[in-house]
């Protein structure tokens, strides 16, 4: 074999070298956006269910509707305390969330909405819910598009073979009912 | 709370253009909400460019999606998208048109952070992925955000790039088309708009329809306003409709305007291709009545026909008749007229910069900064790794 030969199998080394150190760093810098991700997310529910809260207690809504309002954003509240990489305690947030957006759709209608707004405080405060609202759907929509493009450069078969994700839990994509009130969509 | 928002445009800022103008109106409308705004993007003229904007480079002209783009790259333009990110200090920067070979990949390959991008057009596959595939692939995963102006340019990222984006689509600036003549003092005019020789525009459509029209109304008078050799398509018309017609060749962004504030109708014969129609909401903005192709684009622009009248694409016949039917019936072309006003409202950018400033607040958290991406350079990656070694290591020992 001549001295070419080796020249060749060294820049091919080289370059896949090269290829898997880029890679990793792809995976680096999603794991790290997913990362981030989660926690614009986390603040954004911990925002929205604190609102809820206020508006709950601020003796705007009807009593029924706010006892309902009231429990389900105490209820979402409690669930975010825990380690959100356990998949249970994710579980159970899920859970928690969805039943506040269920609580919200249920009680916020055209007139209930109409009402608050009428009072003093009333309207910063449907504002703020509908803009947090707005917010929780836009992260968990990045989130979870984070979440896949990392899945998918996870699942090739260089990545897997040379273990580039190192010890990384496998991402999770967020599954919640966050839909907004039609009534608080249309401001 | 006021942000620093950094703003990517591809293409130069001296040239017209959409992505170009879609950049600078988001940009003053972020300014009169408070916010802190530079815009990054390619300038020939030094000269009269107003203080935030950053000169990334001097354009070079290059054929790019279609058509000859204006673009910045090079070592030159790499060295000063990197001084922007570092001097900028932004909370978020916004990258329009990601994947255009120019400062916006630039500035994708350069920084981290909290970034977000709009898709404004469709790229072919090919030109994507067999180009730069890993590149392309490597700079939109950085993206914590993508927004779409078009459902059209949403289902082209989604399809053959990967990834989801929010449809946001694009503003008007209200205010600089609200009519000063109400519908009654309007001139009986018909108005196009467009390149005129680009087939796409669908003159030819109107030209055909112009028989039937100014047999029922022999003093209506057409202006048609676009770049391109009228003489090449008045040969092919009979005089005595060559006569109703006004060629105005090009015309600036103000005499749009005025035009728009004169004339009774608005007619947009587009045979596709418009992934939104943004004149439409002009027009409509102006109080001018619209009437226009039964594309996907258009129909869900004039709400299946409610803010305007609607006819069947390619169809001179078709398009005749909804000419003359809002022109015939003044009480139905108002009522369309007060439906289109409140429909571009709907479009104003006061309203759309909400939604962008939510998907802002939806990628960072507390004292998330944009910084220098030094992976992107060869020895970057390991002076990166090599400052991060060394500064755990000092904070092993504190």
């Amino acid at each position: 074999m001549s001295w070419w030969w080796l020249l060749l199998v060294a820049v091919l080394i080289g370059l896949f070298g090269l290829y898997l150190s880029m890679t990793a760093g792809r995976l680096d810098a999603l794991h790290k956006r997913i990362d981030t991700s989660e926690l614009a997310l986390d603040a954004h529910l911990l925002r929205r269910s604190s609102v809820a809260l206020e508006l709950a207690t601020s003796g705007l809504l009807d009593p029924a509707g706010a006892i309902v309002v009231a429990e389900a954003a105490h209820a979402a509240r409690t669930a975010a305390d825990g380690d959100h990489r356990d998949a249970e305690h994710r579980q159970i947030r899920a859970q928690a969330e969805s039943a506040l957006s269920q609580a919200l759709d249920a009680t916020l209608d055209e007139e209930e909405i109409q009402q608050v707004r009428g009072a003093p405080g009333g309207a910063e405060l449907i504002d703020e819910l509908a803009a947090s609202a707005r917010r929780v759907q836009l992260s968990r929509r990045f989130l979870n598009d984070a979440v896949r493009a990392c899945v998918q450069l996870r699942d090739q078969r260089m990545v897997r073979a040379f273990r580039l994700a190192g010890t990384s839990p496998w991402p999770q994509a967020v599954e919640l009912d966050d839909s907004l009130p039609p009534a608080l969509a249309t401001g | 709370m006021s942000m620093r928002v950094g703003l990517v445009c591809p293409y130069a800022w001296d040239v017209p253009g959409g992505v170009r103008s879609h950049v600078s109106d988001l940009a003053l409308t972020l300014q009169l909400r408070g916010h802190e705004v530079n815009v990054l993007a390619p300038v020939e003229e030094e000269e009269e460019l107003p203080e935030w904007v950053t000169d990334g480079g001097r354009p070079v002209a290059v054929p790019y999606n279609g058509s000859v783009a204006r673009l910045s790259f090079g070592v030159q333009a790499t060295r000063r998208v990197r001084a922007w990110i570092r001097e900028g200090d932004f909370d978020i920067v916004h990258i329009h048109e990601p994947l255009a070979p120019s400062l916006s990949l630039l500035t994708c390959w350069s920084a981290r952070g909290p970034l977000v991008a709009t898709w404004h057009s469709s790229h072919d596959r090919s030109r994507v992925l067999t180009a730069g595939y890993y590149i392309a692939q490597t700079a939109m995963e950085k993206l914590r955000g993508s927004i779409a102006v078009s459902e059209e340019a949403r289902r082209t990222l989604i399809g053959h790039v990967g990834g989801d984006a929010v449809l946001i689509p694009n503003g008007v600036r209200v205010k600089d088309f609200t009519p000063d003549a109400h519908d009654r003092q309007r001139r009986r005019e018909l108005l196009f708009l467009g390149r005129i020789e680009e087939p796409r525009k669908g003159l030819s459509v109107l030209i055909d329809a112009l028989p039937m029209i100014l047999n029922q109304v022999p003093d209506l008078s057409v202006i048609v306003a676009g770049p391109g050799d009228d003489e090449d398509i008045r040969k092919d018309i009979p005089e005595h409709i060559d006569r109703a017609i006004t060629f105005i060749g090009t015309v600036s962004d103000q005499r749009k305007q005025e035009l728009l504030r004169e004339v009774q109708v608005y007619v947009a014969p587009h045979t596709g291709g418009e992934s939104f129609g943004i004149v439409l909401v002009e027009a409509m903005a102006a109080g001018a009545c619209v009437v226009a192709s039964d594309i996907p684009a258009f129909q869900q622009v004039l709400e299946n026909g409610k803010a305007g009248r609607l006819f069947t694409t390619n169809d001179p016949r078709s398009l005749a008749e909804a000419v003359l039917s809002v022109l015939a019936d003044d009480a139905a072309r108002r009522a369309l007229v007060d439906r289109g006003a409140t429909r571009a409202e709907q479009y104003d950018w006061d309203t759309v910069v909400d939604e962008v400033l939510d998907v802002y607040d939806s990628v960072r958290v507390q004292g998330d900064k944009v910084t220098e991406d030094l992976r992107g350079q060869a020895l970057g990656r390991f002076a990166h790794r090599a400052a991060f070694g060394l500064g755990r290591r000092q904070g092993g020992v504190e």
